[in-house]
């Protein structure tokens, strides 16, 4: 699997052309090798309609209602899946909580082999569900092939493996599952997200509710359907599928123990809010607005990639996306003509396509909220700049990649979370400045810091209020590296060592 | 030679290590009867918060830059200084608190010592144990290091004014955190004095403050400051926990409630380990390619 992860993966680009010419070997007769048929010939089996996962089987919603989930890069509904309600939302808790006691006491090694089964399954199925992601979400299929996919089997290996080991993880103190959780993710990463919350749940001891995001249902639907296969009891997963009102149902049902959400940081209040009279305990992994520092002896060449990446990786559906750009002033022009010349070099289209680097926009939705942006932006006085390469396609949501300069800290695409393929360049003359600046936003996810000098690099890292700092890098992501926001971001971490406080009781 | 006439003492909030009287002007009595009290507190006001918010964010970068080894030493120092007036400490939580015994009293105090000893003694160890290096797959440097959220609100229970005073101050305080503290309303002078304590320790003006007033009116101007990080507090009634909670939920507030009554607050096996710094410190996870 690809480890930790490429980004948009332009390994040519800016440093010339590709890196070797592979002669293609030939092969013929019986017994011969064939060549796999490339991921995006992999046709996954869809079925027309999926019911709920409630107690190891899929059944229909009670209220009879379905909704469609529609291809983003086509506008063509994929399949129907069934809306969660109130009553839904209460049986799931139900089953979750009668699995609770015979998943706890499971012995802990038998609790982690069906983890690492579920990572089996997640291997061997991976091209159906890359093609799956990229159809669902619009993620261009290299990134779902190799970021998604091989990551969220990579967090059920690696969560399997603590199953045995919980005890010496919290010096002191003896680990307890924390109960019955929901779990509530959005539809940037929806099978990478299910696994960052599901994994470590489970190997915890916890059962827990599930809501994929409205518009991205499937693969989790899928392991649901995995998770049965390798005889993962009933119950101990459960999977609601809806938007707002089923996630607030989970939010207000009060079986559950613990709730989890990724997702904007406006609903993250209101969580937060909700829960506030309960003994619910509570994570959340919530927006940004990331600084990404290039300072004029970093290596400008690699910087530029590190940019694209931490921008433009996932169309910007990234809540730790790399969107405020700080370039030190006497390298501004180098680095704004640089990124203008990469932007030509960006293939945005159908995400099914190998070569495509810019998939298709989430949902009508979220492109509106972007092209709001973009409107503000320009209003609000600063300069686009995009390269109007080859055409869009005429159907689907599309968004050219794209950057702002003569940007002011007060403009609003300077200050909110965009989540899209926008960039807000602003120049600073002192690493303090660069620091005060990057630190003047209620977010604290990520950062970004781009010099080659060691010292500098390590103290500009401590004084960054982020979550996750990236040296000379950006979006990189591994099961055993713990993400998540200082301040408004959110609290709490996911993957590693410390992921696993928010599934236990100490 | 008459009666000398004694010299009562007004008890004043400490505001980055000054001691000024409430803005608002406002003081309730304590001990004593209605009409004859022992002593006179500060009823601290929101704006009263407010100027501790704000000392206390002046002073927490400074604190938090100290190298660990020197926190510890500042810290052992506050033991020092407050088995320096033990004997203080304990009559003035008389005051407070008329009904209990004087041996409850030194025993509480004891306890107190012990605990910010225990406390100073992690100041330069819980980052190995909060901490790791990660072992990513692929050619990076990984590891996570927790830093302090920033100002923290530390809001005390009635009971044991000294013992869940400094049961909730010192892990903020030792993970580079600076706080504003909320004495327990029947621990106002107990806290004055160890205030006194403070402003002597070597601890940097700001990095402690103290309020004394009335719990039901400042829990709402905590939970809603903005510039408040993290909140660490015990002796909540539900709705003083749903209202914190609440207003919390507005900048995202790390709350940790402690739920120990009574003997609890004695027993270290619940009270001293890096489980109570935890909620106090983000981890920060720093990546960096390695390569030739």
């Amino acid at each position: 699997m690809t480890t930790a992860t490429r980004g948009t993966g332009q390994q040519g680009g800016q440093q010339g052309g590709p890196q070797a010419v592979l002669t293609p070997l030939s092969f013929s007769g019986e017994g011969s090798w064939a060549y796999d048929p490339a991921p995006e010939r992999v046709r996954p089996t869809i079925r027309g309609r999926y019911g709920l996962f409630i107690g190891g089987e899929f059944v229909d919603p009670a209220g009879g209602k379905w909704f469609a989930s529609v291809n983003p890069a086509t506008d063509e509904t994929i399949c129907e899946v069934g809306e969660a309600g109130e009553a839904d939302v209460d049986r799931a808790v139900k089953a979750a909580r009668d699995a609770l006691p015979g998943w706890r006491a499971m012995p802990a090694k038998e609790r982690g082999k069906l983890l690492y089964r579920v990572a089996r399954r997640l291997q061997e199925r991976a091209r159906e569900l890359a093609v799956l992601e990229t159809m669902d979400g619009g993620k261009p299929i290299r990134e779902s092939r190799d970021v998604d996919i091989p990551l969220a089997a990579a967090h059920f290996f690696y969560h399997a493996g603590w199953a045995d080991k919980l005890r010496f993880a919290f010096a002191g103190r003896t680990p307890e599952p924390v109960g019955v959780c929901g779990q509530i993710i959005p539809w940037n990463f929806p099978l990478l997200m299910a696994a960052w919350k599901v994994a470590p749940a489970l190997a915890c001891g916890n059962t827990v509710v599930l809501k994929p995001a409205e518009t991205t249902p499937l693969t989790a639907l899928v392991l649901g359907e995995i998770c049965r296969e390798v005889g993962i009891p009933a119950g101990v997963v459960n999977i609601v599928t809806g938007a707002g009102a089923t996630g607030a149902a989970i939010v207000n049902h009060p079986g559950i123990d613990k709730i989890a959400f990724t997702g904007s940081t406006d609903v993250g209040k209101l969580i937060a809010r909700s829960v506030a009279g309960t003994k619910k305990k509570l994570t959340l992994e919530l927006g940004g607005k990331s600084p990404n520092i290039i300072f004029e002896d970093a290596s400008i060449d690699q910087a530029i990639e590190g940019i694209i990446q931490g921008i433009y990786f996932n169309q910007g559906h990234v809540c730790c996306a790399g969107s405020r750009l700080f370039v030190q002033e006497s390298v501004l022009p180098e680095v704004v003509a640089k990124l203008e010349h990469r932007l030509t070099s960006l293939r945005v289209g159908d995400p099914l396509d190998k070569n495509t680097d810019v998939g298709a926009i989430n949902s009508k939705a979220q492109l509106a909220t972007i092209e709001k942006y973009l409107d503000a932006g320009r209003g609000e006085g600063a300069r686009l700049h995009e390269v109007n390469g080859s055409a869009l396609p005429e159907r689907g949501n599309w968004c050219r990649p794209c950057f702002f300069t003569g940007v002011q800290p007060s403009h609003r695409i300077a200050r909110e979370e965009i989540f899209g393929p926008v960039l807000a360049v602003m120049s600073f003359r002192t690493p303090d400045e660069a620091i005060t600046r990057a630190n003047n936003t209620p977010y604290g996810l990520a950062a970004g810091v781009w010099t080659d000098k060691g010292s500098k690099i390590f103290e500009i890292a401590s004084r960054l209020k982020a979550g996750v700092v990236w040296l000379n890098t950006y979006n990189k992501f591994d099961p055993a590296s713990p993400f998540g926001g200082f301040k408004e971001s959110g609290f709490g971490r996911e993957g590693g060592m410390h992921g696993l406080r928010a599934y236990v009781r100490v | 030679m008459g009666d000398r006439l004694g010299v009562t003492k007004t008890y004043k909030l400490l505001i980055g290590g000054k001691f000024p009287r409430s803005e608002s002007g406002r003081v309730h009595a304590v001990g004593g009867t209605p009409e004859a009290p022992i002593a006179y507190v500060c009823r601290a006001s929101r704006k009263d918060l407010r100027a501790a918010v704000e000392a206390a964010e002046k002073a927490q970068p400074g604190w938090a830059g100290a190298t660990a080894y020197l926190r510890g030493q500042i810290l052992y120092r506050l033991a020092e200084m407050m088995e320096g007036k033990r004997d203080e400490l304990a009559a003035a939580m008389g005051v407070d608190q008329a009904g209990r015994s004087e041996s409850g009293r030194i025993a509480e105090v004891d306890a107190a010592i012990d605990r910010v000893t225990h406390y100073a003694g992690w100041c330069d160890k819980y980052p190995q144990v909060l901490g790791c290096a990660n072992p990513v797959s692929g050619p990076y440097h990984n590891f996570s290091v927790p830093e302090p959220t920033g100002v923290v609100g530390v809001v005390c229970p009635d009971e044991h004014p000294l013992l869940g005073l400094v049961s909730l101050a010192a892990p903020v305080l030792c993970a580079g955190n600076a706080c504003v503290v909320l004495a327990g309303e029947t621990g106002s002078v107990t806290a004055c004095v160890l205030g006194e304590a403070l402003a002597t320790s070597d601890l940097p003006g700001g990095v402690v403050n103290i309020l004394t007033g009335v719990r039901e009116e400042l829990i709402p101007h905590f939970s809603g400051h903005s510039a408040i990080g993290a909140i660490h507090a015990a002796g909540l009634d539900a709705d003083e926990s749903r209202v914190l909670r609440e207003g919390a939920a507005e900048n995202l507030k790390r709350v940790c409630i402690r739920e120990l009554t009574g003997d609890a607050w004695f027993d270290d096996s619940a009270c001293e380990d890096p489980w109570w710094i935890e909620p106090f410190v983000e981890i920060k996870t720093i990546w960096h390619p390695s390569a030739t």
